[in-house]
């Protein structure tokens, strides 16, 4: 009674070892198909991959930001760990969005980053706004820089 | 090792490895995680395949193919949509449910008097009932009609050119202009039991689109007659540039909107070529669109004034009057939409997002029942909020509309006593100019289909002056000093207050 029990174990092992394999390869081509690694990078091409910010891409080619902003420039923290983590969320609710087709049209900017927004538009125009109680960071008090100027990353709206 | 323990059975030591059932949940935890990649790698697949496809090349289509559903083979995400204009669905004061105006709204009832649409006058459905509904209504089986209707009630084009070519113009691409014109002049002039034998569906995809370049096209004659009548009279068209542009360059030949037209005119000018006023010209019923003056309500009346045209005699007080027809295009053309170069087709046919493809919705409809695809690309507010501001627009013109009927009823009411006190067609002269006056501005805003929303400074300057006429003309009548008794139908002239 106690012989087939190792014998088990091993086959069970070799299984698991397999569907290891199986996962990591699978897991890694489907990475690499859905240029996973470009997500990493600064490219705006990236956030245009799944289609759903070809207006705000097509808009952001002809806006007067083209010449010096990218995406992250504007829509991520600029210290590294923030950066990174606000990717991966954002990203998360991307994808999810993207692979249940569950999301609401219009896409639109949410609080939370709209203030990391805010700030990166103070951090670049520091010296001209530096006399204006922006609050950047502080959604009730928060001014917002795009309310006005509002075509400054997208070029204008219809 | 403890005394009391038998030392022919040593315990053999735990082995520090997982336990079979660990293993097994290991191996499904493991094969569900491969699952789920496997099935998220499929949804990666199908996104970046429908990036790439945008037509399929089912059937071939050409400048005669009427049906929908041939083309529906090619354009399967568009024809979807158009399909659901079958949908009955009412908003506040509107919406595709074919519901009888004249009970909802019984004053109507003697507005138009002696009149075909006091008979049946029902809110008009979706496109797809085009067809079925113009062959219904009693306007149409009690009294009789013109094939003229089927102008826009039907996809005629096809109709038009061989009607042409039957009567005459040569055949071949170069001639379509000539023939549809010509076929038209045919069609228009046939009775309408007759002429709907030559049509099958009501509006599709060729009344909008070129077969063989998918382009936007305007074809119907009318239209193209009308838009050449107002590119050639000198009224400003800032929201149609192409027009002043055509007019700058003082071209010798004729405007013509698929060459002169930008895209974005086109998804305006293609349902122009059938949401606006017209009436029908001379014994051969002509479809005509009166915009040689411009496209405002009191340039339009001086159009038909010109003309000495008018659509019936009233039947109570013998005013010879004009009936509007959805004016769609024209009121948008006051708007503040319009100058902001936003089209029909963006507020009615959205663009839309099925998986990685966008298109544009054909399901034709209110904007309220889509605030976020139609309205929100724009006005980041929230759906609620846009919702009430247009419901407020159109609520606020549903009060002055019911103002200016009570005020038109009450010129009836005391133009039809005077008539029967034997007041003389004299007599009565300025008063029933006053009602034609007061009965087109009202009946402008009330059949323009969008409660005021298309131009809603414009809607309330018309029924501020259609309120006006109504009153002057109650004043005109009183002035002859003819006899006239108590009004019979009380409260016909209280404001709308007292009895809502």
């Amino acid at each position: 009674m106690k012989l087939p029990r190792p014998k088990l174990r091993l086959v069970l092992t070799i299984l698991l070892v397999w569907c290891v394999g199986v996962f990591a390869g699978l897991g890694t081509h489907t990475f690499h198909y859905a240029e996973g690694l470009s997500y990493f990078s600064n490219d705006p091409k990236a956030c245009v991959n799944c289609h759903i910010m070809r207006d705000q891409y097509d808009g952001w080619l002809k806006s007067s930001h083209h010449a010096v902003a990218t995406c992250n420039d504007c829509h991520t923290p600029h210290d590294f760990i923030g950066k990174y983590l606000s990717k991966a969320e954002n990203g998360y609710w991307h994808s999810k969005g993207f692979t249940l087709q569950d999301f609401h049209e219009p896409i639109m900017i949410r609080p939370k980053n709209t203030k990391v927004l805010q700030q990166n538009c103070v951090a670049c125009h520091q010296q001209i706004v530096d006399g204006i109680n922006h609050h950047a960071g502080d959604t009730r008090q928060m001014l917002d820089c795009i309310h006005c100027h509002k075509d400054v990353g997208h070029g204008p709206s219809r | 090792m403890s005394a009391n323990s038998d030392p022919s059975t040593p315990v053999p030591p735990r082995p520090r490895t997982l336990p079979i059932w660990g293993l097994v949940v290991l191996l499904v935890v493991t094969a569900l995680a491969t699952l789920a990649t496997l099935l998220l790698y499929q949804n990666i697949v199908t996104r970046k395949a429908e990036a790439t496809q945008h037509v399929f090349r089912v059937v071939d289509v050409d400048d005669m193919t009427v049906d929908p559903e041939l083309w529906g083979k090619n354009y399967p995400r568009q024809y979807d949509s158009y399909k659901r204009t079958v949908d009955i669905i009412r908003t506040r004061h509107g919406g595709s449910e074919a519901f009888q105006k004249m009970d909802e709204y019984p004053v109507w009832r003697r507005i138009f008097a002696g009149y075909a649409f006091a008979v049946d006058h029902r809110e008009e459905r979706g496109h797809a009932y085009m067809l079925q509904d113009q062959i219904e209504t009693e306007r149409v089986t009690k009294f009789k009609q013109p094939g003229s209707c089927l102008h826009c009630h039907a996809s005629t084009i096809p109709a038009y050119i061989k009607a042409g070519i039957a009567a005459g113009v040569p055949e071949g691409k170069e001639h379509r202009e000539a023939q549809i014109q010509k076929g038209f002049e045919v069609i228009c002039a046939m009775p309408f039991e007759e002429a709907v034998k030559e049509v099958s569906h009501p509006v599709s995809c060729i009344d909008c689109h070129d077969a063989e370049t998918m382009n936007l096209r305007v074809s119907r004659p009318a239209f193209v007659n009308g838009i050449r009548s107002l590119a050639e009279s000198d009224y400003p068209t800032p929201h149609l540039q192409s027009i002043e542009r055509w007019r700058r360059e003082k071209s010798d030949r004729p405007y013509d909107p698929n060459i002169d037209a930008s895209r974005q005119e086109m998804r305006s000018l293609v349902c122009a070529q059938c949401h606006v006023e017209y009436h029908f010209k001379g014994p051969g019923k002509e479809v005509s669109y009166p915009w040689s003056k411009g496209l405002r309500a009191e340039q339009m009346e001086a159009h038909y004034d010109e003309l000495g045209f008018s659509d019936w005699t009233h039947a109570e007080t013998g005013a010879k009057v004009l009936k509007a027809q959805h004016p769609e295009f024209e009121l948008w053309s006051q708007g503040t939409h319009a100058r902001a170069g936003v089209s029909c087709a963006d507020c009615h046919m959205p663009y839309v997002r099925e998986g990685a493809i966008k298109v544009s919705s054909h399901h034709v409809r209110s904007p309220l029942l889509n605030v976020a695809q139609s309205c929100q690309t724009c006005h980041r507010v929230s759906e609620k909020e846009l919702l009430s501001r247009a419901e407020a627009i159109q609520d606020r013109n549903a009060d002055l509309l019911r103002r200016s009927e009570s005020a038109l009823v009450a010129l009836i009411t005391r133009l039809a006593d005077a008539r029967q006190a034997g007041a003389t067609d004299e007599q009565l002269k300025a008063a029933r100019e006053l009602q034609r006056k007061a009965q087109w501005r009202l009946d402008f805003v009330s059949a323009e289909n969008s409660m005021g929303f298309h131009a809603p400074q414009e809607a309330a300057r018309i029924l501020a002056e259609s309120i006006d006429y109504s009153r002057q003309g109650e004043l005109a009548v009183d002035a002859r000093a003819v006899e006239v008794p108590k009004p019979k139908t009380a409260g016909a002239g209280r404001p709308p207050a007292a009895d809502r």
